[in-house]
């Protein structure tokens, strides 16, 4: 941990810091810092900077905080870490370099979780996405009992195997830091550092939208626009794939990223659809399904693209 | 003689693939070492979560030197076939080559002389083969190698490869390869923050202890007593007693390099909490053990957990951790528990209407049903109340939607007898709700409330026919839906009760229950008993009784009530260990092979009553007097199910039928005295089907 920052900038008590001490450490490592994409998803992994950028053989390294959407875990804002909008931190280095497990406890220790009064360990963990065509080997990270991070190899993603294998890391970052700063509720959190009036918790950015959220999610969602909104999505994902074929030869491809973006949507609007409760269980497959042919047909486009190494 | 140490260290093994991993290495390096003419004197593998280690000692230097001779052309064979010769046998001339005399023609010997190689160079070869090709259940590329074609696949990143080979005496040789770019040598490391830094190691023993030295106990089995032995003490010193777990046991031990076990704590509230509920949270979730009062039994509000360091805290901060983990889970746990007493479990059924349990079979719901219908049918033969029984399959799965089942499978059916107490149901109603889904296996307990009875032979013979109908059956290792286990489950309940029902009428209901309806209904009960058959012979065949009987009974034809057929078959099992049903079952099938070939000639059978007219002697007449009594008998012994009774009837044919084949022969030049006796042998046989079908035993 930096020594030198200010109080209200450390990570063990300031939410941002806590976010801020990730990011220059991973920039230390040389990964871009990105910014969140501009969807509504599910995980940090579904971000093209990890999916598309996961496949061809050019080296990548990146990291960025991406808010996560899940609107089945909403609570409204009873429960003490369950939310269904929550930030995940995204780490992605192609090809996995040989001590990224030393680096990933390096930036434990940057953010206050010092292996010598710690119990880490790396619990068996396979991972697979069925909607995005994926699967790695790795591991969660538990740090005194506590699933903290979530370690993958990726062997597979969009259908597509990886050449060279990406390391992926994913901090749940609200856990941690409730763990740094000891809080026992998400919304207790310090998020600024600053005490008395100048204080602002998690609570006081996130409470109201967890609410209206959850509300949103469970009860009000209009479903029959939402359903219009999958079959729009899955249509135009399609169409952008089929237009974006060079000379309409399936040698080279000029529009993956834009496809990929609706089957990033329709894969949100799944989710809301879900969690409504409108899907059966034998529906909900075929969705699923119907994503992951949208996932496995942008990765297979995007392995036609300059940055996915097509030469 | 020299010793091997190999070890493979990487990044973290799962803890359930290391224990197989280690025996797969030792089988396989030996397998080898013993292909290449290498006897070894012993060999024992190791697995810590980052280290798979093998040693192997008495290995011979050298591999033992080959001599073989051979056969080459004849003397002034033709120059092509000499040349040959010598070119597969390496000889520069004739010259070199013995000469061996024979009398069809003096010919040529090679003597080939193959020298053994170095064990070191044999293992530099045998390693890495063994390495690329190791069976990990799921393996993975990694790193810059991984985009190149035929990357090295490990269960996780592989990081260093120690072999070495020597004597105990002197300084080993490293066993030199690479493989994907890691060079073998003897350099390994320590535990991940005790002792990270490289150690260097020359044979199994300083290794071992160097190992120990850098807080790493190598051997599972030791850090298991470590755990066991610690969590024991720690446990009994403030007066509890540790919940064994062998299985967690086994797990922990995987997860940890150096096991340092602590006790932490949780707020007694949460013991309001069934106590499965509580163990299956803290083990599934936390990889912790629970405690109990050892005066009481009951569960306190302690657990144990392993750690995989000596923290610089003594640990406070490690159990706080824990601590603050387990709460909410168990808050959770307390949660959903509450939630689910809330509502009753016949309100949690309509939802059942929208979850498919097979496509072909309909939902959950309509299962429910056939079951209840079922269930109600077989209660009054199993002295189960039908109200009872009725309600109890109505009730038992819908725990199924609960949330403490939805989080924690493994309680499915304990869940449901708590919420059945809950709510005020009969104590049987209840238990059946947990019961019917035993025995699950061999050795699970069987039911013995009839009303658990009634819903687990509904449940299970649903099932059966329901898979069944839609020609769903288990072949060969495919058994996805369980039905082996579900037929033996239905064996063990009807034969542990002394159950008696006929499983063809209960199948018939059940099918008739379906709304599937396989082309070929009439057969399906029948076919579904055959497979009960097979089950039972495999049954008998693990409990080491001989099974072949099964066939012997089964071939009778018409028989349906297991319990009767089980019975028969003990009985006739106890009567051919003596020497009269040795001896009488020489003479069946004997008289069996006869008429088969005599039936066979004259192309036709010999059925019907023998004339007593034609009796000429008096080892016929008395045979056939015997068979009569024996027939009617047996015959009234079976239909009282005294099945002893039946085999000492049985006894009494073997001096007639000794004596008849010792005086008679059945061939007689007389064709109606042939005739006549080879339908007395028939009789015979058909006598001796009141008990069971002889031919069908095997010798």
């Amino acid at each position: 941990m930096d020594a030198s920052l200010p109080a209200h900038m450390r990570p063990e008590r300031s939410f941002q810091g806590f976010i801020l001490a990730l990011q220059t450490f991973w920039a230390e490592q040389g990964c871009v810092i990105l910014q969140p994409y501009d969807m509504e998803m599910g995980a940090g992994t579904f971000h093209p900077a990890t999916t598309l950028r996961a496949l061809g053989p050019k080296p990548w390294n990146a990291a960025y905080v991406q808010p996560s959407r899940r609107p089945k875990d909403g609570r409204y804002g009873e429960n003490p870490n369950r939310m269904q909008h929550y930030y995940q931190f995204q780490v992605i280095m192609k090809p996995s370099p040989p001590n990224l497990q030393e680096l990933y406890l390096k930036s434990l220790a940057a953010i206050g979780i010092d292996s010598s009064v710690h119990d880490i360990r790396f619990v068996e963990d396979d991972w697979e996405s069925p909607t995005l065509g994926a699967w790695g080997l790795g591991w969660e990270c538990w740090c005194d009992g506590m699933e903290v991070s979530q370690f993958t190899y990726f062997q597979q993603v969009a259908g597509v195997e990886c050449a060279p294998v990406a390391g992926e890391l994913t901090y749940g970052l609200e856990r941690l830091a409730m763990y740094v700063q000891g809080v026992d509720r998400v919304y207790d959190l310090n998020f600024n550092g600053r005490d008395g009036d100048a204080k602002v918790t998690y609570g006081d950015v996130f409470l109201q939208a967890e609410r209206e959220y959850s509300k949103h999610n469970f009860e009000v969602a209009d479903t029959t626009m939402l359903f219009e909104q999958f079959k729009m999505a899955e249509t135009a994902c399609k169409k952008y794939l089929d237009a974006g074929w060079k000379d309409g030869k399936r040698e080279a491809h000029l529009m993956a990223l834009p496809a990929y973006d609706q089957c990033i949507k329709a894969s949100h609007v799944f989710n809301l659809l879900d969690a409504r409760g409108v899907i059966s269980v034998t529906e909900r497959q075929s969705y699923i399904l119907r994503v992951r042919e949208l996932a496995k047909a942008c990765g297979e486009a995007w392995i036609h693209t300059e940055a996915g190494g097509a030469a | 003689m020299p010793d091997l140490l190999l070890e493979l260290f990487s990044e973290e093994i799962p803890a359930r693939m290391q224990a197989k991993a280690a025996d797969d290495l030792r089988r396989m390096v030996t397998e080898k070492l013993v292909a290449e003419g290498l006897v070894y004197e012993g060999a024992k593998a190791f697995s810590t979560p980052r280290r798979l280690a093998l040693t192997v000692h008495g290995i011979p230097a050298r591999q033992p030197d080959l001599k073989t001779e051979r056969k080459g052309p004849k003397i002034g064979a033709p120059d092509a076939a000499v040349q040959g010769f010598l070119k597969a046998t390496g000889l520069s001339s004739l010259d070199e080559a013995k000469i061996q005399r024979d009398p069809k023609g003096d010919f040529y010997i090679a003597l080939i002389e193959k020298s053994g190689r170095d064990a070191i160079d044999v293992l530099a070869e045998i390693l890495p083969v063994i390495i690329r090709t190791f069976p990990w259940p799921k393996s993975m590329r990694w790193g810059a190698r991984s985009g190149k074609p035929g990357s090295l696949s490990w269960v996780r990143p592989l990081h260093a490869i120690t072999a070495t080979f020597g004597l105990e005496t002197e300084e080993p040789d490293v066993v030199k390869f690479s493989i994907d770019g890691i060079e073998t040598g003897q350099t390994t490391y320590g535990h991940r923050f005790m002792a990270p830094a490289a150690i260097s190691v020359r044979r199994f023993e300083d290794y071992e202890a160097k190992l120990k030295a850098a807080k790493v106990i190598l051997d599972p089995q030791a850090r298991k007593d470590i755990i066991f032995a610690d969590a024991k003490e720690l446990t009994f010193a403030q007066g509890f007693e540790l919940v064994e777990d062998q299985a967690l046991l086994d797990e922990v031990s995987g997860l940890v390099e150096w096991p340092v076990v602590m006790m932490g704590s949780f707020e007694q509230e949460y013991l309001a909490i069934p106590e499965e509920v509580i163990r299956a949270t803290i083990r599934n979730n936390q990889k912790c053990f629970v405690v109990r009062d050892a005066k009481t039994g009951k569960l306190t509000n302690k657990f144990v957990l392993t750690a995989n360091i000596e923290a610089s805290d003594g640990g406070k901060t490690i159990v706080a951790g824990n601590e603050r983990v387990i709460r909410p889970r168990l808050s959770d746990a307390k949660f959903f528990y509450e939630t689910d007493l809330k509502t009753k479990l016949e309100d949690r059924l309509p939802k059942f209407e929208q979850i498919v349990f097979h496509e072909k079979l309909g939902t959950q719901a309509a299962r429910i049903k056939r079951i209840g219908r079922l269930a109600a049918e077989i209660a009054p033969l199993v002295g189960a109340d039908v109200a009872k029984a009725t309600r109890a399959a109505h009730l038992a799965k819908a725990d199924l939607l609960t949330e403490v089942v939805g989080e924690f499978p493994e309680v499915q059916g304990l869940m449901g007898k708590y919420y059945a107490l809950a709510q005020g149901e009969d104590a049987s109603i209840a238990a059946a709700c947990e019961e019917h889904y035993k025995p699950q296996g061999p050795t699970d307990r069987v039911p013995t409330d009839p009303v658990s009875v009634a819903v687990a032979l509904a449940d299970k013979i649903d099932t059966l026919v329901g898979f069944w109908a839609i020609d769903e059956k288990p072949t060969g290792s495919k058994d996805p839906y369980a039905l082996r286990r579900a037929a033996l489950g239905v064996i063990r309940l009807i034969a542990e009760n002394a159950l008696r029902l006929s499983l063809m009428k209960v199948a018939a209901s059940a099918l008739a229950g379906l709304s599937a309806k396989p082309a070929d209904a009439e057969k399906l009960p029948s076919d579904l008993l055959a497979f009960f058959a097979d089950r039972l012979k495999v049954q008998l065949r693990e409990q080491g009784a001989r099974h072949d009987l099964v066939d012997a009974v089964f071939a009778l034809g018409g028989q349906d009530d297991l319990l009767m057929i089980i019975r028969r078959v003990e009985a006739l099992g106890k009567f051919l260990e003596s020497d009269d049903g040795k001896n009488l079952l020489a003479g069946i099938k004997r008289a069996s092979n006869i008429l088969g070939i005599e039936e066979k000639k004259d192309k036709r059978s010999f059925d019907g009553s023998p004339d007593a007219a034609l009796y000429g002697l008096d080892e016929e007449k008395a045979l056939a007097k015997a068979i009569g009594e024996v027939k009617a008998e047996a015959s009234a012994a079976v239909a009282k199910e005294d099945f002893a009774a039946a085999m000492s009837a049985m006894a009494k044919l073997r001096p007639p039928v000794d004596a008849f084949f010792e005086k008679v022969r059945v061939n007689d030049d007389d064709a109606k005295v042939r005739e006549n006796r080879l339908k007395l042998l028939n009789e015979i046989r058909s006598a001796t089907r009141a008990v069971a079908d002889f031919s069908k035993i095997q010798d």
